[in-house]
């Protein structure tokens, strides 16, 4: 009866099992194992052959490139993670409240996330172009024609352009979650402080901000998978440059891929990325906690 | 009534479970043509530009042999690359493909028994098929004896079209600065010295797709060969010469020379194609660096556009200025392919002299038969006439290593920003080369 039991509990896991056995596990076991060999992608896979043991991870951790891309990626993190949640913070803070046409508001701000990332890029990649874009325009137009500039082909402003477009792209799922998460604070919290006389900044430094620690853990954690894994931005605006200067780690990947043919050395790079991104949620988690408990 | 419910969640379990793996397991299984169905020959491409004309073919070779013809487009050309790397895996590679890539890739695609070898049907009839294509097409598909990746000798495509790549010039823009457009420059000194003209009359210099690197490499590599020759350049892919030679210095530094003289389009280190593209048919830059496809593309971008051909103005007259160019695209039959026969029959056929002369007049593509080359366009004549100047990475008999040909071009954009110095980029690219020669040895 008890065996029975037991069977019948697997056997309602069985699908979920499986679905997450094909689609996660496999693929995994299958990136880990491709890792560790040398494979062009198109020959026929003998692991035998192609094995290499940890030599494509010894180089990876040589490559410059690679780890400069890496540092890119936590640049345009970095940006995102502050200037990005502020501005979807402080719009959300200003949508919480009865303001007229709230609703306009939301649609417009939640806008460029919906837009397609190919589009957005290209978009931006004629406002920022050095001879006909409209942002040279508009500077000559204003008096300030010295800083006109080749804004994606010079390595001084590339980068940057490309992490405010992608700020700008992004800024609508905070701010969706900042609002969401503003709007569970029970009012009558406020009401209460301000009974007590206390100000605005105080009700924003001791009601809001504590109460919103894990809306921001959320969002900080959201930003940092998301942006460090930023792509087709990049693609459609420098495609890596000028030089190495936009790289970043998905796109040193499709290099290794599809540009080399190193099949083996791009999936040690994948692991490696996953890596570095399990270690920085991890470490934001325990922050989050230790602020929480702070 | 407890035990109907628990006898309804187990067949529902088992069915779901039995449904997911029968999926699965389908979709991982060859595609096998039945035996009752039609003949039909099953075809995988890119070229996005072409399907129009590649359908009406199809539909011509239908009703002319039976045969159902199914073209596939499968676009953009990188998600293109992947898809038959998959097919090849799972076996779902169709009766005829074409290979995106490096010769490298060819070869391993034929090492791996993907591709079916055309030489014998090639050379039936006294070589009729071969003798009517352009000999520089058919060596892009073809290995030679003793080639460095270990393919038999053999050829292993046939070329539906053929491709160079040159520089353009704007006859207008060149008279508007005062300069005869009925003689561009033939030397990189007059080619300066016009940067210079066009310069003073505010009009923009060369455009070119430099973002997508490989762009830089083919111009890069043509003034080596112009420059050093030949041998020079294959006994530097070999290993035999280092990329610090003054003559590979001297090559980096035209493009020194070029962004010092302003004669590189603002914006080129990042430039897509398409946008370079767009540029020149608009009127906005007298030179454009790019291949023969460019007439179809100028002709619908700008049909009144008044342009011409050229060969890049060359450096030194010791050796002649060779240009990338040979099969534009080519079509390969699957080894594995139930349909072998039909699919080689079919190619045949469009690489007949009507049909290629159908696909030249509407794709405005330099056809791969020679007897298709009449009533072509004056500008597409242009890079017709320079076919003999051609030459391809596939045709070496020996490949770079791609990392290297990466620091190469990704080198010469930080020559035009101003970071690198080309002898600093020839030291760079050098030492990568050695690391990888070290790492085969």
């Amino acid at each position: 009866m008890r065996a029975k039991e037991i069977f019948k509990n697997y056997l309602f896991v069985l699908p979920a099992v499986l679905i997450f056995s094909i689609f996660y596990i496999y693929p995994f076991y299958k990136v880990f194992t491709l890792s560790l060999c040398q494979w062009d992608g198109i020959a026929r896979f003998d692991f035998a052959k192609n094995f290499i043991g940890l030599r494509n991870f010894v180089e990876l951790f040589q490559d410059k490139i690679w780890w400069s891309a890496m540092l890119q990626a936590g640049y345009i993190t970095l940006i995102a993670l502050t200037f990005q949640n502020a501005l979807a913070l402080m719009l959300a803070l200003a949508c919480d409240r009865d303001i007229k046409g709230g609703n306009i508001y939301r649609v417009i701000f939640y806008l460029p996330p919906v837009l397609s990332e190919v589009v957005v890029g290209l978009v931006w990649r004629w406002i920022y172009d050095g001879n006909y874009g409209l942002l040279n325009y508009w500077l000559q137009q204003i008096g300030l024609s010295n800083l006109v500039t080749d804004w994606l082909s010079n390595p001084k402003t590339a980068l940057t352009c490309v992490a405010v477009i992608h700020c700008w792209k992004g800024f609508g799922w905070g701010f969706i979650i900042f609002l969401a998460g503003l709007q569970t604070i029970p009012r009558q919290l406020y009401e209460a402080a301000k009974v007590d006389g206390a100000s605005s900044w105080q009700l924003f430094k001791n009601v809001t901000i504590p109460l919103m620690i894990p809306v921001f853990i959320l969002v900080s954690i959201l930003t940092v998978l998301g942006t460090m894994q930023v792509f087709v931005l990049i693609l459609s605006m420098t495609g890596g440059g000028p030089g190495y200067h936009t790289e970043v780690p998905v796109t040193r990947i499709l290099a290794s891929m599809v540009g080399s043919s190193r099949f083996g050395y791009a999936c040690s790079q994948g692991i490696m990325f996953g890596a570095v991104l399990l270690a920085v949620s991890f470490i934001q988690i325990k922050l989050s906690k230790y602020m929480k408990q702070a | 009534m407890k035990c109907e419910y628990r006898k309804f969640c187990l067949f529902f379990m088992l069915s779901l479970a039995t449904v997911l793996l029968t999926t699965f397991l389908t979709n991982c299984s060859p595609q096998t043509q039945k035996k009752d169905q039609p003949v039909s020959i099953k075809i995988w491409h890119w070229m996005s530009d072409r399907e129009d004309a590649f359908l009406e073919l199809a539909r011509v070779y239908e009703a002319g042999t039976g045969v159902k013809v199914d073209f596939e487009l499968y676009a953009p050309s990188d998600a293109y690359t992947q898809k038959i790397r998959a097919a090849a895996q799972t076996n779902t590679l169709p009766d005829i493909f074409g290979i995106l890539g490096e010769k490298r890739d060819f070869a391993s695609f034929v090492n791996s028994d993907y591709v079916y070898d055309l030489t014998g049907e090639m050379n039936k009839d006294n070589a009729a098929w071969k003798d009517k294509l352009f000999a520089k097409a058919l060596a892009v598909n073809e290995f030679e004896e003793g080639n460095t990746f270990g393919v038999k000798p053999g050829i292993y495509g046939a070329p539906i079209d053929v491709t160079n790549i040159q520089m353009l010039y704007n006859k207008d823009l060149l008279q508007a600065a005062g300069l005869d457009p009925s003689n561009p420059p033939k030397t990189f000194s007059e080619l300066m010295e016009a940067s210079r003209k066009l310069k003073e009359k505010g009009i923009q210099g060369l455009v070119s797709g430099w973002g997508e690197i490989w762009m830089i490499d083919c111009l890069a590599s043509n003034y080596a060969f112009n420059i050093m020759g030949k041998d020079k350049v294959l006994a530097t892919i070999r290993g035999d010469v280092p990329y610090t030679d003054p003559d590979w210095v001297k090559v980096f530094d035209l493009f020194r020379e070029m962004r010092d003289e302003g004669f590189l389009a603002s914006g080129i280190v990042t430039m897509v194609n398409k946008t370079a593209e767009q540029l020149f048919a608009n009127n906005r830059a007298a030179f454009a660096f790019n291949g023969s496809w460019c007439v179809n593309v100028y002709k619908g971008m700008n049909p009144g556009l008044n342009y011409g051909a050229m060969l890049p103005p060359r450096v030194s007259d010791q050796y002649p200025m060779m240009i990338w160019g040979g099969a534009g695209s080519s079509f390969i039959v699957n080894k594995q392919s139930k349909n072998i026969q039909g699919a080689v029959d079919f190619l045949k056929w469009i690489t007949d002299a009507e049909q290629q002369a159908y696909l030249s007049k509407e794709t405005q593509n330099l056809p791969s038969n020679k007897d298709s080359l009449k009533d072509i366009p004056a500008v597409l004549s242009q890079f017709a006439g320079a076919m003999d100047n051609t030459t391809h990475p596939s045709v070496w008999g020996v490949s770079e290593f791609p990392v290297v040909i990466e620091a190469l071009d990704k080198g010469i954009q930080s020559i035009i920003i101003g970071e690198k110095t080309p002898v600093q980029l020839g030291a760079e690219v050098q030492a990568i080369k050695e690391r990888e020669m070290a790492k085969k040895q």
